[in-house]
């Protein structure tokens, strides 16, 4: 049905040009489920755009062939372009926040669509839309019709959004991570739902995404880029069961597996790729200065932590509803291991790590290191030795790092800040020398943070870290930014540092495939609560909680399947 | 070397904006005008043995009776235009650079501890800049004029004068940077980088000079320009209104004050040169405000 021959995208910018994607060739049958995955840069993105005629201002096709039944997509004149778009190829975004209209009702949105592409009136675009609605799994559609997009849940926008691009027939669905802003309970439905249309529909859906489980969970055949060039190309089991190319063995080596637990990931060299060499000899002095202090870190004993964030009043004299983000939560981590901290979005797994990091300020409760009292966020004194102990690594490596402080001064600051080091140019090797252990050169001490990518960042505020001499180390969602086969190395390097180093850690984390490969313990929260706590081991071997089950179930897997 | 050059994206841009490349050659003739006034002027406008009557509202060079020794010619008094005017564009200039300089050290000290602490100074500071809003810039001059005229005796007060001016200016275009340093410190606060400061315990004030500042001066520098233009402006307007400074000294407001009185009597060089003058001044320095805009938001690009 679609038929990409040798597509070639060329990007035109002030440095002069270059391909984004080159010589990609692809073809989508009817009820066919296509993915596109590949890490980010892959030009996975821009394949769809061009298939779409979207292309920003400085792309252009440069090559190839694209058709779509009969119908040339590369000659088309604007306005038949324009026509095609939403008539026969419909488009679905990541974020269903900003992809509806949050000013207009879902009803409004679907009878706009409806007739912008067919004549009818607007009591049969309402029987329409309302039908569409029902399909998409949506209850009482015709009364939920009325409402607004802020009404619905992140999933029932998502719903809505393939409704809306439902909503003209179309024969080709473009989706551009469609889940990837979703919880995995949400995201394996919408998955089921994509899956369903393309079987009762015979709409034929290419499907772009990062993430090799979404891949693994719906896709039929799947072409895994690099660098705008397909690697590998088949049926789903085949190149996911036996890869051939290297890139694509090591991109299977790099995903965390959820059956089984991995001492280290192997990573396999890929062709043209610089991988992260340890200089050992330069980085002797950090580890020799970070060994000085013996010991395993300290335990960590939470009781009875509970949040209320102030809510909105409800009228002018109404009382003010709070909201619970943490109810009552007890846990305890063991000295010197790693404690993992699972549940979806909401579920207040980061405010726990910000209670501990004192940036958050329980309403009760009691934290204990080592039995010792750690005063919560505004008993806190700024002198407290607390402050050098618990150190962060935070989700977002773009911006725990200033961007106006070169590299030497965002890893000098710990050691003057709590007077580890009182001569400066001690603390100018130190540095340096941590840099090298976590795997980066030397000479990035001089550069900006925007001077490196998301990994080489997520390095860097690592080696902020350990620059504390901390105790206990909270990681907060520190992959989930980042591609897998970078997020491999930064877990690699997490339990290098975890083990040499002997730090006890809080590894957050929603996704249970990454905390499976970290932790010796777990614990599972749900809005707020408490549902679960374990041994890791035992917990992945048979969760005791429902709601464990499920969320264990639900999670995609690529491990032994095929 | 200039391929260097051009790799950096303001230069790049900069290269290919023509109103931008206008504006800036303006500016930068004018500052060095001003800056180089006592040296390159014909004469010395304040030196009063230095013109006589006998020059008066001659008209300039290129005109029927206009002397080469009068470039842009004189006004009623035999003054040099031309020398008048550079001397007050240098008045001008410097009573608006420092005007900025108080409203910039003020407002960003204010709104960078209004967004950072929050809570009741927030508000405190808020409600006074929005009370500053609601007063028009040249009520402010009026009042801060006649309060100093009441307290200060007249020879004091007459010496004061450029510090009095200085301050109306100041005070009225604070609230500006105050409320972008506080939005933009807003924003900044709840970023990561921030956060781990707070973490760490940082005290609040490094936190706030050496981790939040570096990170929104871009938006500041924007507003310095533009206010820059209106603070030039609003000098010109108390000037003009007689609020400002005296007539002896000739900045680019008084100049055309008494160029006002030549309006319609047929010596129109003495209103409209320096008129000109001021607006030329003002157009690129807000061309260049728009420049540094487009510059800092891509998406206006």
């Amino acid at each position: 049905m679609l038929s990409v021959e040798g597509l070639s995208v060329r990007f035109t910018d002030r440095f002069g040009a270059a391909m984004a994607v080159e010589d990609v060739s692809l073809s989508v049958e009817r009820g066919e489920i296509h993915g596109l995955v590949g890490e980010s840069g892959a030009g996975k993105s821009t394949i769809g755009a061009a298939i779409m005629g979207l292309l920003p201002a400085a792309g252009q096709v440069a090559a190839g062939r694209m058709t779509l039944g009969e119908t040339d997509l590369r000659t088309l004149s604007p306005v038949a372009a324009h026509r095609l778009r939403g008539k026969r190829i419909s488009m679905i975004f990541q974020d269903p926040q900003t992809s509806l209209n949050p000013l207009m009702t879902v009803e409004a949105q679907l009878i706009e669509t409806i007739l912008a592409h067919e004549e009818m009136t607007v009591e049969a675009a309402r029987r329409r839309a309302i039908d569409l609605l029902e399909e998409i799994g949506i209850a009482n559609a015709p009364a939920r019709i009325r409402a607004y997009p802020h009404q619905f849940s992140g999933g029932m926008r998502q719903r809505v959004v393939i409704a809306l691009a439902l909503c003209s027939n179309p024969e080709l669905i473009i989706a551009d991570e469609p889940t990837t802003a979703l919880d995995v309970a949400v995201q394996a439905q919408v998955l089921d739902l994509i899956r369903r249309l393309a079987k009762t529909r015979g709409v034929g859906f290419i499907l772009i995404t990062h993430d090799i489980g979404v891949i693994a969970q719906v896709s039929d055949r799947v072409t895994v880029l690099r660098d705008g060039r397909v690697m590998e190309q088949g049926p789903t089991p085949r190149v996911l069961g036996q890869p051939d190319h290297p890139y694509t063995k090591a991109l299977m080596a790099a995903v965390p597996p959820l059956d089984r637990r991995l001492e280290r990931f192997r990573l396999p060299r890929v062709p043209g790729e610089k991988m992260a060499q340890v200089e050992a000899d330069k980085a002797r002095e950090a580890e020799d200065w970070l060994m000085e202090e013996t010991g395993s870190g300290p335990a960590l004993d939470l009781s009875g932590i509970t949040v209320r964030f102030r809510g909105e009043r409800r009228g002018l004299f109404g009382p003010r509803e709070d909201f619970t983000a943490l109810d009552d939560v007890s846990l305890s981590v063991r000295a010197g291991t790693v404690m993992g901290l699972v549940g979806e979005s909401g579920s207040g797994k980061s405010t726990l790590a910000k209670v501990i990091a004192a940036l958050v300020q329980p309403a009760a409760g009691e934290m204990r290191l080592d039995g010792v009292a750690l005063p919560p966020m505004r008993a806190r004194r700024r002198a407290d030795p607390s402050r050098r102990l618990v150190q962060m690594v935070f989700q977002d490596p773009y911006s725990s790092l200033n961007s106006r402080h070169r590299v030497l001064d965002v890893l000098s600051e710990p050691l003057w800040l709590y007077g580890l080091e009182p001569d400066a140019g001690r603390r100018d090797r130190l540095a340096h020398a941590m840099l090298a252990l976590v795997g980066l050169p030397v000479a990035a001490a001089d550069r900006y943070p925007h001077q490196f990518s998301g990994g080489q960042r997520q390095r860097i505020a690592v080696a902020r870290a350990l620059l504390s001499r901390p105790g206990l180390l909270l990681c907060d969602e520190p992959t989930s930014a980042l591609d897998v086969s970078i997020q491999a190395q930064i877990l690699n390097l997490l339990k290098d540092m975890q083990a040499r180093f002997g730090l006890t850690t809080l590894f957050i984390s929603h996704n249970l495939a990454v905390v499976r490969q970290m932790s010796d313990d777990i614990a599972v929260l749900k809005d707020g609560r408490l549902v679960e706590t374990g041994r890791s081991e035992a917990f992945f071997a048979a969760p005791d909680a429902t709601y464990s089950r499920d969320l264990l179930a639900q999670t995609p897997c690529t491990g032994q399947q095929f | 070397m200039l391929a260097r050059l051009m790799r950096i994206e303001g230069v790049w841009l900069f290269a290919r904006s023509p109103a931008a490349i206008l504006a800036a050659i303006a500016t930068v003739t004018i500052v060095a005008g001003a800056a180089l006034a006592p040296w390159i002027a014909p004469t010395n406008p304040y030196d009063l043995a230095s013109f006589s009557l006998i020059d008066g509202l001659l008209p300039p060079a290129w005109e029927n009776g206009g002397r080469p020794r009068f470039l842009l010619g004189t006004d009623d008094q035999g003054r040099d235009m031309l020398s008048a005017i550079l001397y007050g564009a240098r008045l001008s200039l410097s009573i608006a650079a420092m005007a900025m300089t108080v409203a910039l050290l003020l407002g960003v000290g204010l709104g960078l501890a209004a967004g950072y602490l929050g809570g009741r100074f927030d508000a405190i500071v808020m409600r006074i800049a929005d009370v500053q809003l609601a007063l028009p810039a040249i009520l402010t001059a009026l009042l801060i004029d006649g309060i100093s005229r009441g307290l200060l005796p007249r020879a004091v007060h007459d010496d004061l004068r450029i510090a009095v001016i200085t301050l109306a200016i100041a005070l009225s275009l604070w609230v500006n940077f105050a409320r972008t340093a506080r939005a933009s410190t807003f924003v900044e606060r709840n970023k990561d980088y921030v956060q781990a400061a707070i973490m760490m315990g940082q005290h609040p004030l490094r936190i706030m000079l050496r981790h939040i500042l570096p990170n929104i001066v871009g938006p500041l520098l924007v507003i310095a320009t533009v206010d820059l233009a209106s603070a030039i402006l609003l000098e010109a307007t108390l000037s003009f209104l007689g609020v400002g400074l005296p007539a002896d000294s000739p900045s680019l407001g008084t100049l055309i004050r008494i160029g006002m009185q030549y309006l319609l009597s047929g010596e129109w060089w003495i209103l409209w040169i320096p008129t000109v003058f001021l607006v030329v001044l003002v157009v690129a320095i807000n061309l260049l405000g728009d420049f540094l805009r487009d510059l800092f938001n891509p998406g206006m690009r």
